[in-house]
């Protein structure tokens, strides 16, 4: 069964929409992205991380709580988004780790640059995404985006935005 | 520029008054030297968890108030702490914040040997130091020692002056948060797992300590969360069951009744615990076979008091904040005047139900990790702060809600939980502790 959904250049596309969705502040259309179960993980060990239970991670979101992230965000009394924070995502030409269109998933891995910048100062995070795609009712969600960063335990400021 | 406060314990006196304080406490860099200096030096501070340290040869580095020290767990079971520097040159002996040395350690870069307890054991080329004053030199004596470590219930403390108050009497009655974080577990035993959060925020040390105070903040700062938070458990009854997450952020939106009620004690040394009667994490489900557990090792009585004590905050002044349930630290590491490092850890209680565990992870995810749902409020308002308070215009900083004359007379007291009496008694203790070790210049 060939939908033409698990091309190299449909999959790499979604990463690249993915990114410019949150660059462009369009959270809502973002969050539609993810499947129903779909989860955003930034592991506190990076790409080490074996999974989000034993070991703690700086973000382990179900939709419920990106929600809650999104709709803080657009609370006029988010303190810390005044003023507002804007990122921008620079990403490498996504990989296909895997693919399997007979059961409707594909991962990529796509090496990024990720700066937010709020007033004066301004944040680079470096590391590579893992995106796993899965096809829920004829189109591509995300089941997970992991992002594993480059020195994810070093001491951080605050990141306000999504990587 | 250098010498308004040092020297002068009389002018370090008069920025803490009985109800305000001066702004040079929060934006001085020559106070923060002398912070290293008197303050960090005189007092008993958090290094780390005995359970970070299982096996001999196993290590933890820290820097303590610019001193760079390493706990190594001894062949014996003991633990030392010791000056990560090397006796010959300086070099630091282990560069990993944590791993084992083996039986020793070995210095990478002429290859000088020490035991476990720092004392000296080989160096090349021996014949060369002979007839030399080595032996009698501070490097002759191999790594310095720290000679007060106190480990208490596997949290290990350090100060690092060798004048001070014991660890007894500088803690006193505050150690039951401690008490109370450790019989949670079943087996009395608790275990450091899940990796630290580590964040950099840029306000004076003494600001985020206050914060951890104070009850007035919360309805107005975390407005944004807790307004989401309610807005989409909108429709669900009070009793339905949440998931973790809107268990734990929900109730940050309890209104100043609420926060007035839970009440504080104030403790000598500037200690504190806020929450005396219950807390925001009062209402988290109950797990039964957790309290049978429970129960089992500790009895009805003692089991039932354990886990009702669920104060919001203790400060153990002033590197460590504890919350008993859901068994999270906070440490407060001071990097500059305006740098601090906050480190939040989660712990497993051993005996417990995994359920425990994944609540410490939770909440310290959801509210310490640099991705914060709640915290990034906090962290802007606090930089704020740091940044206003640079501004001309008026000196000082109100700590007067509540304020008594003469309640400084009384070294223990419980009071509301609104009350700027656990910040009052905190800047107290840090001019006592600034200015007892310092010497007056004519
Ligand atoms: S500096 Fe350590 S052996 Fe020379
Ligand atoms: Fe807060």
């Amino acid at each position: 069964m060939t939908d033409g959904l698990f091309t190299e250049d449909v999959l790499s596309r979604f990463v690249e929409d993915e990114a410019a969705l949150l660059d462009d502040g369009r959270y809502d259309e973002w969050l539609d992205l993810f499947a129903a179960d779909g989860h955003y993980w930034v592991p506190l060990l990076g790409a080490r991380q074996a999974d989000p239970h034993t070991h703690n991670s700086i973000a382990y979101e179900d939709r419920l709580l990106l929600q809650l992230r999104i709709e803080r965000l657009k609370n006029p009394r988010a303190h810390s988004q005044h003023p507002p924070s804007q990122g921008q995502h620079v990403l490498q030409r996504p990989r296909v780790v895997s693919v399997d269109p007979e059961a409707g998933v594909a991962v990529l891995r796509t090496p990024f640059l990720y700066v937010e910048a709020r007033g004066e100062r301004e944040l680079l995070l470096t590391g590579r995404y893992r995106h796993t795609l899965v096809r829920e009712a004829g189109v591509l969600r995300l089941q997970q985006k992991r992002v594993d960063l480059l020195q994810p335990e070093r001491p951080l400021p605050a990141i306000q935005l999504f990587i | 520029m250098f010498d308004r406060y040092r020297g002068r314990p009389d002018a370090v006196r008069a920025l803490v008054q009985d109800d305000r304080v001066h702004r040079d406490l929060y934006l001085s860099e020559e106070l923060f030297a002398l912070e290293r200096e008197q303050f960090f030096a005189a007092t008993w501070n958090y290094l780390g968890h005995a359970s970070q340290v299982p096996n001999a040869g196993d290590y933890l580095t820290q820097d303590i108030a610019g001193r760079p020290l390493v706990m190594v767990r001894q062949p014996d079971g003991g633990l030392k702490v010791l000056y990560n520097r090397c006796a010959h040159k300086g070099t630091q002996l282990v560069s990993d914040p944590c791993g084992n040395t083996g039986k020793f350690f070995r210095c990478p870069y002429h290859a000088w040997t020490y035991r476990l307890d720092g004392a000296p054991l080989a160096l090349p080329l021996k014949a060369g130091y002979g007839g030399t004053q080595l032996r009698q030199c501070e490097s002759g004596r191999g790594m310095v020692t720290l000679a007060n470590v106190v480990v208490y219930r596997d949290f290990v403390f350090v100060r690092l002056s060798e004048a001070g108050p014991s660890f007894e009497d500088y803690f006193g009655d505050v150690l039951q948060a401690i008490d109370n974080l450790v019989d949670r577990s079943p087996e009395g035993r608790l275990v450091v797992a899940g990796g630290a959060m580590r964040n950099i925020i840029h306000c004076n040390w003494k600001m985020y300590l206050e914060n951890i105070n104070d009850t007035v903040h919360p309805m107005s700062t975390h407005e944004s969360a807790t307004q989401a938070a309610n807005q989409l458990w909108a429709g669900h009854g009070p009793d339905d069951p949440k998931p973790m997450a809107m268990e734990q952020i929900l109730p940050f939106g309890a209104g100043y009744d609420f926060f007035d009620r839970m009440g504080g004690r104030v403790l000598a040394n500037g200690h504190s615990v806020l929450g005396v009667n219950f807390s925001i994490h009062s209402n988290y489900a109950q797990v039964p076979e957790y309290e049978a557990a429970m129960t089992a090792a500790h009895g009805v009585e003692r089991a039932a008091d354990i886990l009702q004590r669920s104060p919001q905050n203790a400060v153990l002044f002033p590197s460590l904040a504890a919350k008993g349930s859901p068994q999270a630290i906070r440490v407060i590491r001071p990097l500059a005047a305006d740098r601090t490092l906050v480190e939040a850890w989660a712990f497993r209680p051993a005996g417990a139900p995994d359920l425990l565990f994944e609540r410490s992870l939770t909440y310290n995810r959801l509210v310490f990790s640099p991705m914060s749902i709640v915290a990034h409020d906090d962290v802007a308002l606090f930089e704020s702060m740091q940044q206003g308070l640079r501004a001309d215009g008026n000196e000082w900083i109100s700590l007067h809600r509540d304020h008594r004359a003469g309640e400084a007379d009384t070294p223990v007291q419980t009071v509301n939980g609104t009350n700027e009496i656990l910040m009052r008694n905190q800047f107290r203790a840090w001019a006592h502790f600034m200015t007892q070790g310092m010497e007056a210049v004519a």
